[in-house]
């Protein structure tokens, strides 16, 4: 099975109802301010609001439409934190707008491509923070490549299997 | 133009968003710092749409815990019931016996005039949401300004120090807690009593800052505040070094194990009343028998003052007026001289505390799950009126009277444990 595009092929672009839309954000912010309550390890390991952004990115196969749901995700969940709102919004928004732009010409459909795809954003998404944080605002921040490495190929086989739970709430348009 | 405009515009839009939330961040950080009540109201919308759910998640599940451990899960409840009781005997002891101490302590630091912070009021809260995020270190708590909460409130458990609260809504607070890398806390070693700043780093690790690298600090020493901070009462526990190495700019970088386990916390204390009182000692205005005997029996006459040489040459000989006793008494009192109070700790039968060491319990702040107790024996009364042939018997047990030498007022100064302002 090919994993790319060619021009000749149809690419085939989903939408969600606006429940869905603004549910699984919403539930996805939810679950990962709550678990690390009894599981504290998760939210180092795990973003599940940049693995939903990733998924609605790469269904909608459209850059804007992707770039304005990480914009609004990472803006909700810099909310719950106490760092300056924004930094994760601008990390998000260009994960939204790179899935969204890649999505037209992978096959998003594969498991293989997904992991890879969710390996490299998560890695992206980390360097973006990184950088805004440390240049921007001055935040004390220490990198790590073997915990980032772990933490993306966590976020990839975990996003592997919620992407499939999520294809069920995919519309053709 | 249409058509370069056409061309890029998805990055065009890239980059105006950027942008955007660019000069937000800028405009937070402006200034001398991260003002986090710019953005309240901002933050006011996420957290309203969270915690809702956070609440109800948390209630139904301590609600199926309740019912699993107070109906199902009794096993072993009878005999961890006596253990429990043994251990509140021998605390009981034990507290009586650190009574005395603690009422030694507060003599000398009456002396020393200390001012000293007391925890009058506290607030148990649920811990319901986290941020999310291992970049802020942040809880939620399902209390807000309608309990009464207020920015920069210690918020503590019976272990030691959480955090403070950083953002107060009506009815939900957001902590910040003690690991995170922007939250300082002043702090002091127990034995070598050197003091420092405690931060959170990046990766959630604690770590106590400025201590000079030529100072010794053992592994296993216990931390406490130091009261430096201005939020946290001095003295409660911080938690304990667990490595020490030498860091950089000649400080010491000494790692520390918070005393409360911060990765699962339930439910914490906010303290929403300290107190700065003086110190002072319950015992300062203990009155002698003889004295109160001297003062009410009429065949005991006041004998005038002649000078200091003579008062002072009776004292010795014995053959002092009564008043002239009771000064030195007194004096000797507020010196920390004085025999201190007399609960004996033998044979104490339980909740016979005496009022000293309940007082002292209550003042001394620093464990708010210890309720304060409250004297259970009346002061004893002289009740040697005129025309009564024998004092009027007092209602002490035998065990707890001093023998016949000295009597206890009431302290004045203790926090009244019933109207609710003692610790919690």
């Amino acid at each position: 099975m090919p994993i790319t595009y060619t021009s000749g092929e149809q690419v085939e672009v989903y939408r969600f109802s606006i429940p869905v839309t603004i549910g699984v954000p919403l539930l996805a912010l939810f679950v990962q301010a709550f678990i690390p309550l009894r599981f504290p390890r998760f939210a180092v390991y795990f973003d599940l609001p940049l693995l939903v952004t990733i998924f609605f990115s790469m269904a909608r196969r459209n850059p804007i439409s992707g770039l304005f749901t990480g914009a609004f995700i990472g803006l909700a969940q810099d909310m719950l934190g106490h760092n300056p709102i924004g930094l994760y919004g601008i990390a998000k928004t260009v994960v939204g707008y790179g899935a969204s732009s890649l999505g037209v010409k992978l096959d998003v459909e594969n498991a293989g491509a997904r992991l890879l795809v969710t390996l490299g954003f998560y890695l992206i998404h980390s360097a973006v923070y990184f950088t805004v944080a440390r240049g921007l605002v001055n935040m004390t921040q220490s990198w790590r490549w073997s915990d980032g490495i772990l933490a993306g190929l966590a976020n990839a086989i975990f996003g592997v299997l919620l992407y499939f739970l999520l294809d069920k709430f995919k519309q053709r348009t | 133009m249409d058509s370069v405009l056409g061309r890029y515009r998805n990055l065009i839009i890239l980059v105006g968003v950027l942008f955007l939330q660019v000069l937000g961040l800028a405009t937070q950080v402006r200034g001398s710092g991260h003002d986090l009540q710019k953005t309240r109201l901002i933050r006011v919308w996420a957290v309203g749409a969270i915690s809702p759910f956070e609440r109800a998640l948390v209630w139904m599940q301590s609600g199926a815990g309740n019912i699993w451990h107070n109906y199902f899960y009794l096993r072993g409840v009878r005999a961890e019931n006596r253990q429990l009781k043994q251990q509140i005997e021998e605390m009981r002891l034990e507290q009586v016996r650190l009574g005395e101490d603690a009422a030694q302590a507060r003599r000398l630091q009456t002396l020393l005039a200390f001012k000293e912070q007391f925890i009058s009021r506290t607030v148990a809260a649920q811990v319901i949401g986290s941020s999310g995020s291992d970049q802020s270190r942040t809880i939620f708590i399902d209390r807000g300004e309608n309990a009464g909460l207020k920015r920069d409130m210690a918020v503590i458990t019976s272990d030691g120090i959480v955090g403070k609260v950083l953002l107060v809504y009506p009815s939900v607070a957001q902590v910040l807690l003690i690991s995170d890398q922007s939250s300082g806390v002043g702090a002091i070693l127990e034995k070598s009593r050197l003091q420092g700043v405690l931060r959170g780093t990046s990766t959630g690790e604690v770590v106590l800052e400025r201590v000079m690298s030529d100072e010794q600090v053992p592994v296993g020493e216990a931390l406490l505040t130091s009261g430096g901070d201005q939020i946290f009462p001095k003295g409660l526990p911080v938690g304990t070094v667990t490595k020490v190495s030498n860091g950089k700019d000649l400080f010491l970088n000494i790692k520390v194990k918070p005393a409360a386990n911060l990765s699962k916390l339930e439910e914490v204390l906010v303290l929403v009343e300290k107190q700065d009182r003086q110190a002072t000692a319950e015992d300062s205005v203990r009155v002698r028998a003889a004295d109160i005997l001297a003062q009410r029996l009429p065949s005991v006459p006041d004998k005038p003052a002649t000078d200091g040489k003579a008062t002072e040459a009776g004292s010795i000989s014995g053959a002092t007026p009564a008043g002239t006793v009771t000064n030195n008494a007194k004096s000797a009192s507020a010196l920390g001289v004085a025999k201190p109070a007399t609960a004996p700790i033998a044979g104490a039968k339980p909740g016979a505390t005496s009022p000293a060491a309940g007082a002292t319990t209550s003042a001394q702040g620093t464990k708010p799950n210890v309720q304060p107790v409250k004297p259970s024996t009346p002061p004893a009364k002289p009740a040697a009126t005129p025309g009564s042939k024998r004092p009027a018997p007092t209602s002490n047990p035998p065990a707890l009277n001093p023998p016949a030498i000295e009597l206890e007022n009431p302290p004045p100064n203790v926090p009244p444990a019933a109207d609710g302002n003692g610790p919690q």
